[in-house]
Protein backbone atom coordinates (compact mmCIF):
# COMPACT_ATOMS: atom_id res chain seq x y z
CA UNK A 1 0.00 0.00 0.00
CA UNK A 2 1.01 3.45 -0.96
CA UNK A 3 1.99 5.87 1.91
CA UNK A 4 -0.17 7.91 1.68
CA UNK A 5 2.18 11.20 3.30
CA UNK A 6 4.18 10.41 -0.17
CA UNK A 7 1.38 12.97 -1.84
CA UNK A 8 0.31 16.05 -0.74
CA UNK A 9 -3.27 15.94 -1.18
CA UNK A 10 -2.79 12.36 0.74
CA UNK A 11 -0.91 14.33 3.76
CA UNK A 12 -3.97 17.00 3.78
CA UNK A 13 -6.65 14.43 3.29
CA UNK A 14 -4.68 12.48 6.39
CA UNK A 15 -4.77 15.81 8.34
CA UNK A 16 -8.80 16.31 7.98
CA UNK A 17 -9.06 12.62 9.22
CA UNK A 18 -8.16 13.68 12.23
CA UNK A 19 -9.19 16.73 12.60
CA UNK A 20 -12.19 14.75 12.45
CA UNK A 21 -10.83 12.87 15.06
CA UNK A 22 -10.98 15.42 16.94
CA UNK A 23 -14.15 16.84 16.43
CA UNK A 24 -15.63 13.49 17.39
CA UNK A 25 -13.89 13.51 20.86
CA UNK A 26 -14.91 17.26 21.50
CA UNK A 27 -18.16 16.63 20.64
CA UNK A 28 -18.89 13.49 23.17
CA UNK A 29 -16.27 15.57 25.85
CA UNK A 30 -18.56 18.57 25.46
CA UNK A 31 -21.58 17.66 24.56
CA UNK A 32 -22.17 19.74 21.42
CA UNK B 1 -7.78 47.12 30.25
CA UNK B 2 -4.30 47.97 31.46
CA UNK B 3 -1.11 47.98 29.98
CA UNK B 4 1.70 46.37 31.38
CA UNK B 5 -0.45 44.01 33.67
CA UNK B 6 -0.88 40.35 33.98
CA UNK B 7 -3.38 40.12 31.36
CA UNK B 8 -1.01 42.63 28.91
CA UNK B 9 1.89 40.09 29.79
CA UNK B 10 -0.10 37.45 28.85
CA UNK B 11 -0.97 38.49 25.04
CA UNK B 12 2.29 39.37 24.55
CA UNK B 13 3.76 36.29 25.18
CA UNK B 14 0.90 34.88 23.19
CA UNK B 15 1.36 37.62 20.35
CA UNK B 16 5.01 35.92 19.93
CA UNK B 17 3.33 32.79 20.35
CA UNK B 18 1.81 33.02 16.80
CA UNK B 19 4.41 35.40 15.65
CA UNK B 20 7.15 32.29 16.11
CA UNK B 21 4.34 29.83 14.99
CA UNK B 22 3.48 31.90 11.63
CA UNK B 23 7.59 31.86 11.04
CA UNK B 24 7.88 27.73 11.59
CA UNK B 25 4.30 26.50 10.06
CA UNK B 26 5.40 28.97 7.36
CA UNK B 27 8.66 27.56 6.60
CA UNK B 28 7.25 24.05 7.12
CA UNK B 29 4.66 24.91 4.33
CA UNK B 30 7.22 26.48 2.07
CA UNK B 31 8.96 23.15 2.45
CA UNK B 32 6.20 20.70 1.65
CA UNK B 33 4.45 22.69 -0.75
CA UNK B 34 7.08 24.48 -2.38
CA UNK B 35 10.78 23.58 -1.94
CA UNK B 36 10.52 19.73 -2.12
CA UNK B 37 8.08 19.69 -5.32
CA UNK B 38 10.40 21.80 -7.22
CA UNK B 39 13.36 20.02 -6.36
CA UNK B 40 12.31 17.50 -9.11
CA UNK B 41 12.14 20.23 -11.77
CA UNK B 42 15.19 21.79 -10.91
CA UNK B 43 18.15 21.21 -13.04
CA UNK B 44 20.83 19.34 -11.73
CA UNK B 45 23.78 22.32 -11.70
CA UNK B 46 20.98 24.47 -10.54
CA UNK B 47 20.47 22.17 -7.26
CA UNK B 48 23.04 23.21 -5.17
CA UNK B 49 21.74 27.40 -4.76
CA UNK B 50 18.93 25.41 -2.90
CA UNK B 51 20.50 22.75 -1.32
CA UNK B 52 23.37 25.38 0.07
CA UNK B 53 22.11 28.31 0.05
CA UNK B 54 18.11 28.41 0.70
CA UNK B 55 17.45 25.16 2.72
CA UNK B 56 20.21 25.62 5.23
CA UNK B 57 18.60 29.35 6.05
CA UNK B 58 14.89 28.19 6.31
CA UNK B 59 16.45 25.49 8.37
CA UNK B 60 17.87 27.85 10.47
CA UNK B 61 14.59 30.09 11.05
CA UNK B 62 12.18 26.91 10.57
CA UNK B 63 14.00 24.74 13.99
CA UNK B 64 14.17 28.43 16.21
CA UNK B 65 11.10 29.52 15.65
CA UNK B 66 9.70 25.94 16.16
CA UNK B 67 11.04 25.81 19.72
CA UNK B 68 9.99 29.57 20.35
CA UNK B 69 6.98 28.98 19.60
CA UNK B 70 6.94 25.80 22.32
CA UNK B 71 8.13 27.74 24.80
CA UNK B 72 6.06 30.85 24.69
CA UNK B 73 3.16 28.50 24.28
CA UNK B 74 3.95 26.92 27.39
CA UNK B 75 4.41 30.25 29.20
CA UNK B 76 0.97 31.45 27.98
CA UNK B 77 -0.51 28.32 29.55
CA UNK B 78 1.36 28.52 32.49
CA UNK B 79 0.87 32.00 33.07
CA UNK B 80 -3.16 31.14 32.22
CA UNK B 81 -3.19 28.62 34.90
CA UNK B 82 -4.21 25.23 32.51
CA UNK B 83 -1.16 24.23 31.26
CA UNK B 84 -2.07 20.75 33.73
CA UNK B 85 -5.68 20.57 32.58
CA UNK B 86 -4.95 21.13 28.71
CA UNK B 87 -2.05 18.29 28.68
CA UNK B 88 -4.54 16.25 30.79
CA UNK B 89 -6.83 16.78 27.53
CA UNK B 90 -9.33 18.33 30.29
CA UNK B 91 -9.77 15.24 32.03
CA UNK B 92 -8.86 15.73 35.19
CA UNK B 93 -11.59 18.92 34.92
CA UNK B 94 -13.77 17.99 31.97
CA UNK B 95 -13.21 21.38 30.83
CA UNK B 96 -13.37 21.41 26.99
CA UNK B 97 -11.46 24.60 26.05
CA UNK B 98 -8.69 22.75 28.17
CA UNK B 99 -9.11 19.67 26.27
CA UNK B 100 -9.31 21.27 22.59
CA UNK B 101 -5.90 23.59 23.64
CA UNK B 102 -4.62 20.16 25.04
CA UNK B 103 -4.98 18.81 21.69
CA UNK B 104 -3.23 21.65 20.09
CA UNK B 105 -0.29 21.30 22.67
CA UNK B 106 0.11 17.95 21.89
CA UNK B 107 0.10 18.10 18.27
CA UNK B 108 2.63 21.08 18.73
CA UNK B 109 5.14 19.29 21.06
CA UNK B 110 5.12 16.52 18.63
CA UNK B 111 5.75 18.05 15.79
CA UNK B 112 8.52 20.58 17.41
CA UNK B 113 9.98 17.17 18.78
CA UNK B 114 10.04 15.54 15.54
CA UNK B 115 11.78 18.85 14.27
CA UNK B 116 14.77 18.49 16.46
CA UNK B 117 15.45 15.01 17.09
CA UNK B 118 14.35 13.98 13.49
CA UNK B 119 14.29 15.96 10.41
CA UNK B 120 17.08 18.68 12.08
CA UNK B 121 19.85 15.64 12.64
CA UNK B 122 18.60 14.10 8.79
CA UNK B 123 18.62 17.29 7.40
CA UNK B 124 22.26 17.87 8.21
CA UNK B 125 23.00 14.49 6.24
CA UNK B 126 21.19 15.52 3.08
CA UNK B 127 22.40 18.68 3.20
CA UNK B 128 26.03 17.98 3.55
CA UNK B 129 26.62 19.41 7.10
CA UNK B 130 27.39 16.03 8.38
CA UNK B 131 29.54 14.13 6.04
CA UNK B 132 27.87 10.23 5.45
CA UNK B 133 28.04 7.46 3.12
CA UNK B 134 25.35 8.09 0.24
CA UNK B 135 23.26 4.97 0.72
CA UNK B 136 22.88 6.70 4.21
CA UNK B 137 22.75 9.68 2.69
CA UNK B 138 19.26 8.57 0.67
CA UNK B 139 18.19 6.99 3.93
CA UNK B 140 18.23 9.87 6.00
CA UNK B 141 16.69 11.86 2.83
CA UNK B 142 13.31 9.45 3.25
CA UNK B 143 13.24 9.86 7.18
CA UNK B 144 13.11 13.76 6.96
CA UNK B 145 10.59 13.92 4.13
CA UNK B 146 8.28 11.41 5.66
CA UNK B 147 8.52 13.29 9.24
CA UNK B 148 8.11 16.50 7.24
CA UNK B 149 4.96 15.58 5.83
CA UNK B 150 3.98 14.02 8.55
CA UNK B 151 4.06 17.61 10.63
CA UNK B 152 2.18 18.84 7.59
CA UNK B 153 -0.64 16.49 7.46
CA UNK B 154 -0.62 17.55 11.78
CA UNK B 155 -0.32 21.38 11.55
CA UNK B 156 -4.19 20.98 10.32
CA UNK B 157 -5.54 19.31 13.26
CA UNK B 158 -3.17 21.22 15.15
CA UNK B 159 -4.26 24.57 14.22
CA UNK B 160 -7.95 23.57 14.11
CA UNK B 161 -7.35 22.57 18.12
CA UNK B 162 -5.47 25.81 18.98
CA UNK B 163 -8.17 27.82 17.35
CA UNK B 164 -11.12 26.81 18.22
CA UNK B 165 -10.29 26.45 21.84
CA UNK B 166 -10.80 30.70 21.85
CA UNK B 167 -13.68 30.54 19.14
CA UNK B 168 -15.89 27.85 19.92
CA UNK B 169 -15.73 26.75 23.48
Amino acid sequence: MKNPLDSLTGTVIAGLVITALHIFYMINMSGG
Amino acid sequence: MEYFDNNWLVFMFRWLHVLSGVMWIGLLWYFNFVQTPSMAKIADEHKPAVTKHIAPEALFWFRWAALSTVITGLIVAQMSGYVESALALGLTDGVPKNAAIGFGMWLGLIMAANVWFIIWPNQKKVLGMVEVAADEKAKAARTAALASRTNTMLSIPMLYAMISAHNLY
